[in-house]
């Protein structure tokens, strides 16, 4: 599974991003994170092999959350379903 | 291998077919044009860009651009789940374009994974369109050509004579199964 770093100024919040490489709402989440300087981390779930993604929808579904996304992952308690810069910054304290 | 010329084309017909109007920002409508083409070259159809397909073209049907979820969605929230297709009051009162909830029902997903571990996916079909929508499909009929659809609300324009969709009525119909 690939996991991209991205790295950034604000470490405050553990930040984790499920994401689908053709989809523009998990683009403008990645960017808006980027312009926020914030530091995260992402998959894009489209590439990784079937193996992946099952282990990935586990994961989500388990976490409570719904396998639509974009899906945030923040502190590892905090879903965020969607593009959402609202919740983002409540939940990141931006 | 499709071009992007070729996917925007196919968008704008789609889009005209319905009377809606595709994503007014330009850069998110050429991201979404290049994620459909992208699908169209991955699986050989252009499954939804914002939706993990699986690849098995059977089980990814209702994610294929134009989606099943298109005019509940672009009724109910005023675009569609990717945002490619926005309702024409939406884009001339320049209303906000966000991103909406998944429609699809949750046990189409699980069907779809769990097809990838059988030698004949295709055998997941009928438990998958047992699955019904969660919406109240009915028929309706234009009054000046006489098309017929069945979907939850009438179009916005007929697509065949292009009247408004005022000129739909409801068909109500009774069947009368054996004797």
């Amino acid at each position: 599974m690939k996991i991209v770093k991205v790295n950034g100024k604000k470490r405050s919040h553990k930040v984790f991003m499920y994401a689908i490489s053709t989809c523009v709402w998990c683009k403008r989440t990645k960017q808006f994170l980027k312009n926020n300087s914030v530091e995260f981390e992402y998959v894009d779930v489209d590439l990784c092999n079937d193996e992946d993604q099952e282990k990935i929808e586990k994961e989500i579904i388990e976490r409570g959350g719904r396998l639509s996304y974009p899906t945030l992952v923040v502190d590892d308690k905090t879903l965020i379903t969607g593009y959402k810069p609202d919740k983002i910054t409540e939940a990141l304290e931006l | 291998m499709t071009t992007l010329e070729a996917a925007r084309r196919r968008a704008e017909s789609d889009a005209k077919d319905r009377g809606y109007y595709l994503n007014p920002d330009p850069e998110f409508l050429a991201d979404l044009i290049e994620g459909l083409k992208t699908n169209e070259d991955r699986y050989g159809y252009p499954s939804c860009p914002c939706r993990l397909a699986s690849g098995v073209f059977e089980l990814d049907r209702d994610i294929i651009c134009p989606c099943d979820y298109r005019d509940p969605d672009v009724e109910e929230y005023g675009c569609c789940y990717c945002a490619l297709f926005v309702r024409k009051d939406v884009v001339e009162e320049k209303k906000p374009i966000e991103s909406i909830p998944e429609r699809r029902p949750k046990e189409k997903i699980a069907l779809a994974r769990a097809s990838q571990k059988v030698e004949k996916p295709a055998e997941f079909v009928p438990a998958l369109t047992a699955i019904p929508l969660k919406t109240k499909l009915q028929m309706w009929y234009c009054k000046q050509c006489g098309y017929v659809c069945f979907r939850e609300e009438p179009p916005y324009i007929c697509p065949i004579c292009k009247a408004k969709r005022e000129m739909f009525e409801e068909i109500r119909a009774t069947i009368y199964l054996g004797t």
